[in-house]
């Protein structure tokens, strides 16, 4: 065991608080999903990982990095509306088991359908941003990028939410269901603004992650339990206490790796995670907001 | 300007209305009174498409109800103010507001609408940034009416405005409605505080057992012993 409270100690943080960004960006759009649907996405991560092919398809055909982006943005907000059109709606009625199931069986479809055509490679765009010295601390230019996008895009849709018709009216939705038609909601177009607005920040994530990871047919397996475990810390439909949970976890994989293994960081965030659930099973922050 | 003739409608195999005919003029104040599980809720429900109707005809100034979807209903005029409030607990008054104004029509006059309701109620200006779940049970019905007003209606239905409410206050959501009439708009209001409801409605429906059992101005029905002893205590 190394751990004192010296440079590397520090740097271990900021690096927990880097990563957080991304980790509650993904969080952001499950917990918007099941806050306005109430329906969780099983697939969430998958449909990252389909944003993360999709910039790599255009990528190879010479398309610039900025239009891939914002192609990769558009395919999975259409894949977020589709998803709900196709899948979600004629399950909403049903039992909440079952609407598990359905999108966990789109989980593997899509993974099959990403192995299919892109193969089991890992693949990669080739942008690597390199990093940045601090005093003795090194930090890598991607993650910066990545939690500035993602702080940015959480306060956009924060005033979204806050400012417009139908922002105010996703809020209200998820408060009161029954009596949204009195005012003039259409309910139906408003679940499919979300899965678009959640498809999109799914999109937007791939974005940041093509920056710093390899693309496989499982990458989701790799990130889709840690941002469930998120969700539900912070409450799952808690878009606050996701953000809150994304730095607590990133903390704790961050500080932990850097003290023990990188395997351990990981292991006692999991810890934390059962001990919490144990004590507190609605999360931290528990109820919807 | 609202009619209804021979409306039937349930919840599955219970049926709540029996061929309920009635109409509201422009300008009228229409009270629907009857005892508890009478079908009263479950008629505004019905008029603005929460429910469907199973038979009979529903129009608004000639625009057919019952072919119109829920969500459009409010565009025709008709403005819900349901059983218990129902306000949007974690969102502030004034967003409460603005998303009674959700029609497009609505949203270009959201200001000057504003300014009409926070003229209206001026204690819901006070507290326009508070969330509406902290408000009291007066400026919960306040809020409810307001919300109600911010899609520039011409009909207004209000069901059991002063449930829940301390007999003060409901004197006040009383004064409140009367103020709406006022104002010019069609009111049409269900109420188990019978007394207090003829006391302002223009006529009025007795609904009991899911039929409309007599109906009469206010002053016939309040003089009607049958009315006094079943619903008046007296």
């Amino acid at each position: 065991m190394d751990c004192q409270l010296d440079i590397f100690f520090l740097e271990a943080v900021l690096n927990g608080l880097l990563l957080a960004g991304l980790f509650a960006l993904l969080a952001l759009g499950l917990n918007l999903i099941f806050g306005v649907i109430d329906v969780v996405w099983i697939c969430y991560a998958e449909l990252v990982m389909v944003g993360m092919y999709g910039i790599y398809a255009v990528d190879k055909l010479g398309v610039p990095f900025a239009l891939a982006v914002l192609f990769g943005i558009a395919l999975v907000a259409l894949g977020g509306v589709l998803l709900h059109y196709l899948v979600i709606r004629p399950v909403l009625d049903s039992a909440p088991i079952n609407q598990l199931l359905v999108t966990g069986g789109v989980l593997f479809v899509l993974q099959a359908a990403a192995t299919m055509a892109f193969g089991i490679d890992f693949k990669n765009i080739g942008i690597r941003l390199g990093s940045v010295s601090v005093l003795d601390m090194s930090f890598s230019y991607a993650r910066i990028v990545t939690f500035g996008v993602a702080i940015a895009a959480m306060l956009l849709l924060w005033v979204f939410l806050q400012r417009t018709y139908i922002g105010i009216a996703i809020r209200a939705i998820a408060q009161d269901r029954a009596i949204m038609p009195l005012m003039g909601v259409d309910q139906r177009r408003i679940y499919l603004v979300t899965s678009g607005i959640g498809g999109a920040l799914a999109g937007l994530a791939a974005a940041l992650m093509v920056l710093q990871f390899d693309i496989y047919p499982q990458i989701g397996l790799q990130f889709g339990p840690l941002i469930f475990m998120i969700c539900v810390l912070g409450g799952l439909g808690n878009m606050i206490g996701g953000f809150v949970a994304a730095v607590i976890i990133s903390e704790f994989i961050a500080v932990g790796g850097s003290c023990f293994a990188t395997e351990w960081g990981y292991a006692i965030a999991f810890l934390f995670f059962m001990v919490v659930i144990f004590i507190r099973p609605q999360g931290l922050f528990g109820g919807k907001s | 300007m609202l009619e209804l003739a021979e409306v039937d409608a349930g919840y599955g195999s219970f049926q709540a209305l029996f061929s309920v005919s009635m109409s509201v003029k422009a300008g009228e104040a229409v009270a629907v009174i009857g005892s508890n599980g009478a079908g009263k809720t479950t008629l505004l429900r019905v008029i603005s498409g929460l429910l469907p109707a199973s038979a009979g005809t529903m129009t608004m100034q000639g625009v057919s109800l019952r072919t119109t979807p829920p969500h459009k209903v409010i565009e025709t005029g008709i403005a819900h103010v349901p059983e218990g409030r129902r306000l949007f607990p974690r969102l502030s008054v004034e967003s409460n507001l603005k998303i009674g104004a959700y029609i497009p029509p609505a949203r270009e006059k959201f200001e000057e609408r504003l300014g009409f309701v926070y003229g209206l109620f001026p204690r819901l200006c006070e507290r326009r940034a508070q969330l509406a779940g902290t408000l009291s049970g007066g400026e919960q019905q306040m809020c409810a009416i307001a919300r109600a007003l911010m899609s520039g209606p011409k009909l207004v239905l209000l069901d059991e405005p002063s449930m829940g409410l301390a007999p003060v206050i409901v004197a006040q959501v009383f004064e409140l409605v009367r103020r709406l009439r006022d104002e010019g708009y069609t009111v049409l209001i269900v109420e188990q505080n019978v007394r207090q409801v003829l006391k302002f409605a223009d006529r009025a429906y007795l609904l009991e057992a899911g039929r409309i059992k007599t109906s009469g101005t206010s002053q016939q029905l309040a003089e009607s012993d049958e009315i006094r002893r079943a619903y008046m205590g007296i």
